[in-house]
């Protein structure tokens, strides 16, 4: 089953190799990545959808949380999030389908981003599971051409949107802001 | 005076302020401004022959100090023959900062001479690397390295500086804070887990102290031994952790594992409580995992939360420093000790007697001959001439366990050993770290007749510097352990192992003009040692030894730690 994690990355050069870096080093492949700046500048979220293995999924949270750049990690597979995913698709519309591709499209809430006469572009945003099922429509109706944007995460759990944790700094009062930790405490 | 300054004086300026005394390294064109700043800087600059060593070095001294240890090299194949110092103490959470000259920044990409993309490269091969582009950002970047390097687990951290960085010239003013938000440090230890686990001591019939490398990384060896006094508890140390307790201390037992006494690791199989003490359950201590440790509840105190969990999941968790959690620890046990004390000793006394017995079953003995030298034997002379006091460094193999068996270390930072990668030619590298940071100290390098040869390159270093590292080879004309595993585990077939080469040690030494000799008869074992300690440069000394000598104790591959081999087995045929 696909893992997705959300992460909180500090926005460097090289933050988001060293998250791949503990999956490429495992041999994972990397279903979809996405990374965008956060409202801070200085930060990054990045939701990266991955089949690992259910054993060692905890560790692999926990070897990206170590890294130094990356500020919070999370497992958003079980827990309640919204997971969303953007596609567009460019399909040939000769006249006598042009309607029955709209009626399609106002279904699954696409909108047409361009028309001409060759055919329609296409946006829709949705429930991955769901974008499949338009993309496979769409695929019917001949010649056609898609790219996804891989999914995007949010995790509707109070205690997991805080974006400023304790942060270790050299100088004065060092007691202070050392987490007490037992595990993801 | 005017604060303008280069971006190699502000780089020196800020090793000096890290309290950095040497740097081991190896000059080439990109870093060639960095050594002109060297010129008339405080910091000594140590000339190595091979960056690999340079790593090895920087090492040696971080392990002999707990200091940061600090090496350079120039861009391209210098940068790329750091990597295995790098992964090595990556996976000995060894504190080194590795400073790398890079072509200049317009010309980064473009294949330029030298080039290599080594913040790419370390990328993995590090706990954290910086590719400086702005000068202005030089002073906080190396503070940062050497924070990272030396808190929370320590390890390798590698700043990479263009030539045009180190030749640039802004205005310096010092760094008086590093903010990093991503960087976790977690010390304190949860005092409810604490105190349940002093609970969890008290209430165990069998427990045992498992401890490692971390008791050493955070100074907690006499915290430690106030655990093991306080509760009677008996103790068995890691490879990285030996000298963690005194050798000669009473509650300790020996080495676990692979090649680990009979004793230590039935403790660890009939143990109703391990308290795991900055170890990560590796598998040449567990063996067979499902079958570590069967009875025991399990207390593991890392400092790492990664390490919790990734081998033997444990009952109480503690995520801190070793040395904090013992002081709470301590303290809660010693408050508990009155009430419940009394509960289990007979228990204990009992526990404790099985230990003894175990040991007595199957002492760990090493085997001395009147007509060659054996390894073994090679050892207790060492050991004799050390005392418990002695810095003794090793690269991987079989002379590695010999030394991990057989020499006594009563301080903490005296053996100095590449565990977790198992890197050859480490140990002579090592070992001229550990003689610049402790140049009180008798070094001994033990090395294989294999290793050497990858560090032969460091006799110059040797001699150029003075350095009174004594170096044993331990040669028996074969890469032992590997031999070893052909013997038992591919019925015999050697192939690749036999070293029949090996230089002229005298004139191997004479043309280095430093003093060595071989020996091959027992007798002369002693005197050839006590002649090397005496002799106030370094020393080679070629021991021949029993060439087929294999190390024992032993657990196979796969099988559990208490399904022991003491002597050699039927070879095993390699199915077809």
């Amino acid at each position: 089953m696909l893992q997705v994690i959300s992460l909180l990355v500090e926005n460097k050069p090289g933050a988001l190799m060293r998250v791949t870096g503990v999956l490429t080093a495992r041999g994972y492949n990397i279903e979809s990545l996405t990374v965008a700046r956060t409202l801070d500048p200085s930060r990054s979220r990045m939701t990266i959808v991955v089949d690992v293995d259910p054993a060692l999924r905890s560790l692999v949270i926990k070897q990206m949380n170590r890294l130094v750049n990356v500020i919070q990690v999370s497992d958003v597979t079980d827990t309640r999030a919204v997971v969303r995913e953007m596609v567009l698709i460019r399909v040939r519309a000769p006249l006598e389908r042009r309607t029955a591709i709209l009626k399609e499209a106002e279904i699954f809430g696409a909108r047409v981003i361009d028309s001409s006469v060759e055919g329609f572009a296409l946006e829709a945003t949705g429930d991955p599971e769901k974008l499949d099922e338009f993309i496979g429509i769409m695929q019917s109706y001949g010649e056609f051409e898609v790219t996804r944007s891989g999914r995007v995460a949010m995790s509707l759990e109070a205690t997991k949107l805080k974006l400023s944790p304790p942060v270790p700094t050299r100088s004065g009062t060092n007691q202070s802001q050392i987490t007490n930790g037992v595990l993801n405490g | 005076m005017s604060n303008l300054m280069s971006g190699a004086r502000m780089l020196l300026e800020c090793l000096i302020r890290e309290g950095a005394e040497c740097i081991f390294g190896y000059p080439g064109g990109v870093t060639l401004p960095l050594y002109d700043a060297m010129y008339e800087n405080p910091i000594r600059h140590v000339l190595v022959r091979h960056e690999e060593n340079a790593a090895f070095a920087a090492q040696g001294y971080a392990m002999a100090t707990g200091k940061v240890g600090v090496c350079c090299a120039t861009s391209g194949p210098g940068a790329t023959n750091l990597v295995t110092g790098l992964v090595n103490a990556l996976m000995d959470s060894t504190p080194i900062v590795a400073i790398t000259g890079q072509v200049a920044t317009k010309l980064i990409g473009s294949d330029a001479f030298q080039e290599a993309d080594t913040f790419g490269i370390t990328r993995s091969c590090t706990k954290h690397n910086y590719l400086v582009k702005n000068l202005a950002d030089l002073p906080q970047i190396v503070h940062e390295a050497f924070y990272i390097a030396s808190t929370g687990r320590p390890g390798p951290v590698l700043v990479d500086i263009p030539k045009d960085v180190f030749q640039g010239q802004a205005r310096y003013s010092p760094v008086s804070a590093i903010h990093l938000p991503g960087y976790k440090v977690y010390t304190e230890g949860h005092t409810g887990q604490i105190r349940r686990a002093a609970q969890m001591i008290w209430d165990a019939r069998r427990p045992l102290v498992y401890a490692g490398g971390g008791i050493i990384a955070s100074g907690a060896s006499a915290e430690l031994q106030t655990l093991v006094e306080l509760t009677e508890t008996p103790a068995v140390l890691t490879l990285m952790g030996l000298g963690a307790l005194p050798s000669e201390h009473p509650n300790f037992i020996s080495m676990p594992g692979m090649h680990g006494s009979y004793a230590a690791n039935m403790a660890l199989t009939h143990s109703d409580l391990l308290i795991a003490l900055g170890v990560r359950f590796d598998d040449r201590v567990t063996g067979r995992l499902s079958s570590f440790a069967p009875h025991a509840k399990v207390i593991h105190v890392d400092i790492d939360p990664a390490e919790i969990g990734k081998n033997r999941v444990p009952d109480l968790p503690i995520v801190g420093d070793a040395r904090r959690v013992l002081q709470k620890l301590n303290k809660f046990l010693s408050e508990m000790a009155p009430a419940a004390a009394p509960v289990n000793a007979a228990a204990r006394q009992a526990w404790w007697r099985q230990i003894r017995q175990w040991k007595e079953e199957h002492p760990l003995t090493p085997a001395v001959s009147s007509s060659e030298i054996k390894p073994q034997h090679v050892m207790l002379e060492i050991d004799r001439l050390s005392g418990g006091q002695a810095i003794v460094c090793s690269d991987v193999g079989q002379h590695q366990m010999w030394a991990a068996q057989f020499i006594r270390f009563n301080q903490p930072r005296l053996w100095i050993n590449s565990g977790g990668l198992g890197s050859m030619g480490f140990g002579l590298p090592a070992a001229m770290g550990a003689q610049f940071a402790r140049p009180d100290k008798l070094v001994f390098a033990i090395v294989g007749d294999g290793g050497f040869q990858m560090s032969i390159p460091e006799l110059a270093t040797l001699a150029s510097y003075g350095l009174p590292v004594k170096i044993v080879v331990v040669n028996n004309g074969y890469l032992g352990m590997v031999r070893q595993w052909q013997e038992l585990f591919y019925n015999n077939r050697l192939c690749a192992v036999e070293l029949d080469t090996f230089p002229d040690a005298e004139k191997l030494a004479a043309a280095y003009g430093i003093k060595g000799r071989t020996i091959d008869r027992p007798e002369q074992l002693a005197p050839a040692l006590r002649e090397a300690v005496e002799e106030p440069g370094p020393y080679l000394l070629n021991v021949r030894v029993s060439p087929y000598e294999n190390v024992y104790p032993m657990v196979p591959a796969g099988s559990a730690i208490d399904e022991m081999v003491f002597g050699p087995l039927e070879p095993v045929a390699v199915p077809k």
